[in-house]
């Protein structure tokens, strides 16, 4: 499975790479990790005429923390996330996610903005960006614009990136202290495409009740819950709670039937893992609260 | 010390683990080009017109093959399961007018590499006339279905029956009948190198050298030369290191008539490496069966009288040995249950999609969970524990050997075995008590914790002969000549072992050569786990006639009487006076031809043997599995597992172990998580490992992995059960009944996909 | 058909050549120069037979295109033993203990377990299972490639105290 010809550029700079999307357009695709693009390239199913290799770009790999939250440059692996250590200590749901992705091999190549971009609709960064609220930075050219999560995924496979457009930075917002996080999955081995995800974030109050909750599940774009999430606030945990939040966000849930599972399948995974995910972020957070007071 | 009984490490290793092991896509001649097969995107059409124009003209294309180009096309021949009437549905190498399958070739195309190959495939136009294509064997067999070959009618490529005993009387005189229809995914081989040959015409000395067969190297020698009208002696395989076979690889494929074929025709050694998504089209597929079964049982648990009705998918052609399945799954559906009253109807089925051979355990994997699925279905119905029921009804001991009844295809007398005993043993080193202890306490707590049995027998080291030569070289360097094949799995380390034994000499100094047609002139081939049992068995013979040559020439010059000397560390000595010895480097110069005439003895050491039976031995087990079913997402977690295996005599343990735990996986995976699915159109749709699961390091439980020699075969001077399929067989049965017992519902399908498990659960809750 | 001229270093050697932009990682390795131990499963990033380590990190080969590797530094399987006389303590233990049966995924698996044991030199076996999760084996059945790699650990980390 040889991929067709194509022409190969590897800017050094941001800004040549913008150069060359401005040129090339509808005929150019980006490469940063190559997980995703280079398997469809080699079974033809993609055929770029211009291959435009964003790995030799050193301005697009860093991680900036700020007390307001971070700035994560959009060539960051994501084995670097799973492994950043102020991550793990204010963005824990992003270092699990991060580690869901798919085997070593596959996370030492990987990239944030390469998963956003390619926005599968079973993966794990999305839904991810969705709950934490982050928003993406946009450039072309001529200019830059800045996306929140929620505009961002349109619908499976496709996002607000024009042709022209490279995904270069992703910002999240700091969380509220003793944010509990849950990242739950389904899939039929092990780092396969989920057959449903759902992440959450939780804090409590020191009275136990709930002062933050976000939730977001696979739909064929991240389905962040809406409507169920103001159903939280000020009540105490509780499974059945839970329960009922979990179903109102898997309501409108649009998910596909393909050979591993039916449609119908998906969306009573996304309700059951919902559940679990807000019973294990409540979980923890209470847990932080505990290990803040003793 | 002796070898065999011993785990030595193998010798197949160094080269492996240093990367410099020579797999078929590692060999390069010199001005090799490379082919790439065009193959139907239609499940069903005729082949209205080809053009390569286009195609011929890009740079560094060498040309394009199609069926025009080979005036005489034969079909592929059948080598074994020659079920009267599947000669009708036989392929031809490429498609002449009608392309029967997604991936059934229709040109073969020669480009300086595979790069551009591809390129040129994509200028390749074909016209087709599509025609309605049929995917289910059920749907195909009823009138009205698209007819599939013109000389097969209904689709139907073959039927036949088994009848033992009298199922009519013996269900009217049984308590309780249950009925039921059982299914098996389609899935296969699937082995992690790709098929390829390379092969090689000498224009100037009319040789073809073809490197890459494999399994059935000698049979497929003999296939080629009728094929491509060549003398077999001017066309020699050449066997490379092999990536797993399983069944699946090294039958004779179209590609193995194509690519030597344009080798002579291009006049340029040319190299095939199929990608992955052709072999999840073109490698042989197999398991998928339908049964309807009437099972007859007395109220204590006697099992008296079975009837099944087998739908066997064949795919869009009759393979090499597309019958063994079906000749197989019937004569084995029984297992090791005493059951005199037994009828099979049996029907192989034409449909348009990838066609269908052997895949390791074939027919029994299915007949298994068919089997050990009613046995448990009926200790439920009677409130019997399944142990119990199994004990009632396993053939004990005393009765082997023990005749099963006429087969028209198979041979059916189980040669010796304690089947009741080797359960008792799995269970109490599996814990079977405390995991329904365990299983009970989960149940109050709402969780579904379930165990599962399957018994099986397994059949193994099929005739009807397997060839062996043993020379001994200047160096006195003990050579094997072996008929049979290499495809991973460590025979040429266990051959070695025999062969050491019985010449009394290090394993350091013997060499294993097999797959080579050069060099071995006969062979019968690796599957059906029959390489240590036969050629085992023929090494044996011919090491013996050298050991009595060495005596021979030993005696001579030493003259001592060849009833005094003894083999001993690579040396002929005296014994009791070991200073008086000659080595083998020694013997080897005495039988050159100059000093061997001069005294009347036969030149050379080299002697061979042919081990011949009709019989086989029958290794058996038992595997039991402890699950834990998430009621709300329908996966699986498999807690533990057990297998337990004799095969009458171990040569080396842990190549045995290696063979019971990789069956394991493979058998999990047919359980879980493997499937080839087809569109109603006949589009394959699991075309890549995201789509075709097979099991990772994450999927698979630990386990315990028994293997027992307590009941040596009759049937060979070894002793020996192959050992190459119990690890899989009844890994299907094990889990379905374990998931059965988790939810308390009848699990009749495979595989136990999170959609199919809810459905159970759902079923569950609904029948409390 | 523009090819471009790379340099990279593979096992400590440097090696130059021309490629197509579109030639694979793999095919360059195996083909271009000779170092056939990389072996190609899938060439869609799933098997993990075509496992290399680039710069440090265990990668799919076959996802990568040679012109990606200019200037980089790649170890192979032939790369793993120290010297032609001597095995890597992985390659002892998977000989030892049976961890390779038709050998086809055994270099990438080898590459992959060499980079966790220099990450992780004590790993459970839950950390070596996920670590493999990436690499395919239909014939082993893994259990015995587990056990391998933590007996490496072992003389590894006895070597290193």
């Amino acid at each position: 499975m040889k991929p067709a010809s194509f022409e190969y550029h590897d800017p050094t700079t941001l800004a040549e790479a913008l150069e060359l999307m401005a040129r090339y357009g509808e005929q150019a695709r980006p490469l940063a990790g190559g997980q995703s693009l280079v398997p469809l390239m080699n079974f033809r199913l993609l055929r770029p005429a211009h291959l435009i290799d964003l790995n030799g770009i050193g301005e697009l790999n860093y991680l900036t923390p700020a007390p307001d939250g971070l700035r994560i440059g959009a060539n960051t692996r994501q084995r670097v996330l799973e492994r950043g250590a102020e991550i793990e200590r204010r963005w824990p749901l992003l270092r699990d996610a991060a580690g869901l992705m798919g085997p070593v091999q596959v996370r030492n190549r990987g990239t944030l903005g390469g998963s956003l971009a390619h926005a599968f609709p079973s993966a794990e960064l999305p839904i991810v960006m969705a709950t934490l609220g982050a928003s993406m930075t946009l450039r072309k050219r001529t200019g830059r614009r800045t996306v929140r999560a929620g505009d961002f995924f349109l619908s499976a496979m496709a996002t607000a990136l024009e042709p022209d457009e490279l995904l270069t930075e992703i910002e999240i917002p700091a969380l509220p202290t003793n944010c509990g996080w849950s990242y739950q999955e389904v899939s039929r081995r092990h780092g396969d495409f989920a057959l449903a995800g759902a992440a959450s974030v939780v804090a409590l109050d020191n009275s136990g009740a709930i002062i933050h909750a976000r939730l977001t599940l696979t739909g064929s774009t991240p389905l962040r819950a809406h409507a169920a999430e103001p159903m939280l606030l000020g009540e105490r945990p509780s499974e059945s709670l839970f329960k009922n939040a979990a179903a109102r966000a898997a309501e409108n849930l649009e998910a596909d039937s393909d050979l591993h599972a039916s449609a119908e399948y998906r969306r009573h995974a996304c309700k059951v893992l919902a559940g679990r995910a807000l019973l294990q972020a409540a979980g923890r957070a209470a847990a932080l609260i505990q290990g803040g007071l003793s | 010390m002796p070898y065999i009984g011993s785990s030595v490490k193998r010798k197949e290793d160094l080269r492996l683990l240093r990367g410099i092991g020579k797999y078929v896509g590692d060999i390069y001649r010199h001005g090799m080009a490379h082919a790439a097969v065009l193959r139907s995107p239609h499940a069903h059409a005729r082949i209205v017109q080809i053009d390569t124009a286009d195609a011929r003209k890009l740079p560094g294309v060498i040309g394009v093959l199609t069926a025009a180009d080979m005036p005489t096309l034969k079909t592929i021949p059948m080598r074994t399961g020659l079920i009267p009437g599947l000669e009708r549905s036989q392929q031809t190498p490429i498609a002449t007018d009608t392309v029967r399958y997604v991936g059934d070739p229709v040109a073969v195309l020669v480009a300086e590499n595979r790069y551009i190959a591809e390129d040129a495939l994509e200028a390749i136009e074909i016209g087709y006339a599509a025609l309605d294509a049929v995917i289910d064997a059920r749907q195909s067999m009823r009138p009205g279905a698209p007819q599939l070959h013109a000389a097969v009618p209904n689709n139907v490529a073959a039927s036949f029956q088994v009848n033992v005993g009298d199922v009519e009387t013996s269900f009217s005189q049984c308590d309780l009948i249950i009925e039921e229809r059982f299914s098996t995914q389609r899935h296969a081989a699937v082995p992690l190198e790709n098929r390829g040959l390379v092969a090689e015409w000498d224009e100037g000395r009319g040789l073809l050298t073809v490197w890459g067969p494999t399994k059935m190297t000698h049979t497929n020698w003999r296939i080629l030369s009728e094929l491509i009208d060549l003398p077999q002696s001017s066309i020699r395989f050449i066997e490379p290191d092999v990536g797993g076979g399983f069944g699946a690889r090294g039958e004779f494929y179209p590609e193995d008539f194509l690519i030597p074929f344009a080798a002579r025709h291009f006049r340029r050694p040319i190299c095939w490496i199929e990608d992955r998504s052709e072999n999840l089209k073109a490698l042989n597929q197999s398991r998928q069966q339908d049964y309807r079964v009437k099972i007859g049982v007395k109220n204590d648990g006697t099992i008296a009288a079975m009837d099944a009705e087998i739908l066997f998918d064949m795919g869009g052609y009759t393979r090499t040995h597309g019958g063994v399945p079906a000749i197989a799954a019937s004569a084995m559906l029984r297992g090791p249950l005493r059951l005199k009253n037994y009828r099979a109807q049996v029907h192989c089925v034409l449909t348009n999609k990838t066609p269908v051979g052997t895949y390791r355990s074939p027919g029994r994997y299915e007949a298994n969970f068919v089997r050990e699925r009613l046995v448990d279905m009926i200790a439920r119905r009677l409130r019997l524990d399944p142990a119990a029921v199994r004990r009632k009804n396993l053939i004990r001991r005393d009765e082997m050997p023990y005749d099963l009844g006429k087969h028209p295809f198979h041979y059916m007398v189980y040669d010796t075995g304690d089947f009741i005993a080797q359960l008792d043993r799995a269970l109490e080193r599996f814990g079977y008590g405390q995991y329904r202890a365990l299983a009970a306490t989960a149940k109050r707590e709402g969780r579904a914790l379930g165990i599962g049995i399957g018994c099986f027998v397994e059949t193994s080291g099929i005739g009807p002969w397997e060839y062996a030569r043993v020379e001994i070289d200047n160096a006195g360097k003990v050579v094997l000549y072996s008929g049979c094949n290499s495809l991973g799995q460590g025979i040429a380390t266990a051959l070695s072992q025999i062969v050491a034994d019985e010449l009394q000499c290090s394993i350091d100094d013997v060499r294993v050569v097999h797959g080579d047609t050069g060099t071995v002139p006969f062979g019968n081939g690796s599957n059906a786990s029959r390489s240590t049992v036969m050629a085992g068995s023929a090494a044996l013979g011919a090491s013996r006639k050298v050991k009595d040559k060495l005596l021979q020439l030993a005696s001579a010059h030493l003259e001592i009487a060849a009833g005094d000397l003894l083999l001993q560390d690579g040396r002929v000595a005296a014994r009791g006076a070991p200073e008086r010895a000659l080595s083998f480097a020694d013997l080897a110069r005495l039988a050159l031809p100059g000093p061997a005439l001069k005294i009347g003895i036969k030149p050379g050491i080299s002697e061979e043997d042919f081990f011949a039976t009709d019989k086989r031995p029958f290794p058996y087990g038992v595997h039991v599995a402890a699950v834990e079913v998430d009621k709300e997402t329908g996966t699986i977690k498999i807690l533990d597992y057990l297998v337990t295996e004799d095969v009458g005599r171990k040569i080396n343990p842990m190549i045995i172990e290696g063979q019971m735990a990789g069956g394991l996986a493979q058998g999990i995976g047919g359980a879980l998580l493997e499937e080839f699915v087809y569109s109603e159109d006949g589009q394959p749709l699991s075309t890549n490992f995201m789509d075709y699961l097979l099991p990772t390091a994450m999927e698979m439980p630990r386990a315990q992995l028994i293997s027992t020699e307590e009941f040596p075969s009759p049937h060979n001077p070894l002793g020996v059960k192959g050992a190459g399929e119990g690890g899989i067989t009844a890994a299907g049965a094990a889990l379905a009944n374990a998931v059965s017992d988790a939810l308390g519902v009848e699990v009749t399908k495979l595989p136990l996909k999170p959609d199919y498990v809810l459905e159970l659960v759902r079923k569950s809750s609904s029948e409390r | 058909m523009s090819t471009r001229q790379i340099c990279v270093t593979v096992n400590g050697r440097q090696y130059s050549g021309a490629v197509e932009p579109r030639r694979l990682l793999t095919d360059f390795l195996r083909d271009d120069l000779g170092l056939t131990g990389t072996h190609v499963g899938c060439e869609h990033g799933v098997c993990g037979a075509c496992t290399v380590v680039f710069n440090g990190e265990p990668v799919r080969a076959c996802l990568l295109f040679a012109v990606q590797a200019n200037g980089a530094s790649i170890k192979t399987i032939e790369g793993l033993a120290p010297n032609p006389d001597e095995l890597h303590p992985l390659q002892e233990k998977f000989w030892q203990l049976h961890g390779l049966q038709c050998g086809f995924c055994t270099p990438g698996i080898l590459l992959t377990a060499e980079a966790l044991l220099k990450e992780i030199p004590h790993p459970s076996q839950d950390q070596i299972r996920e670590w493999i999760s990436g690499n395919l084996c239909r014939c082993t059945g893994y259990l015995n490639i587990i056990s391998a790699i933590e007996e490496a650990a072992k003389v590894l980390r006895a070597n290193n105290p």
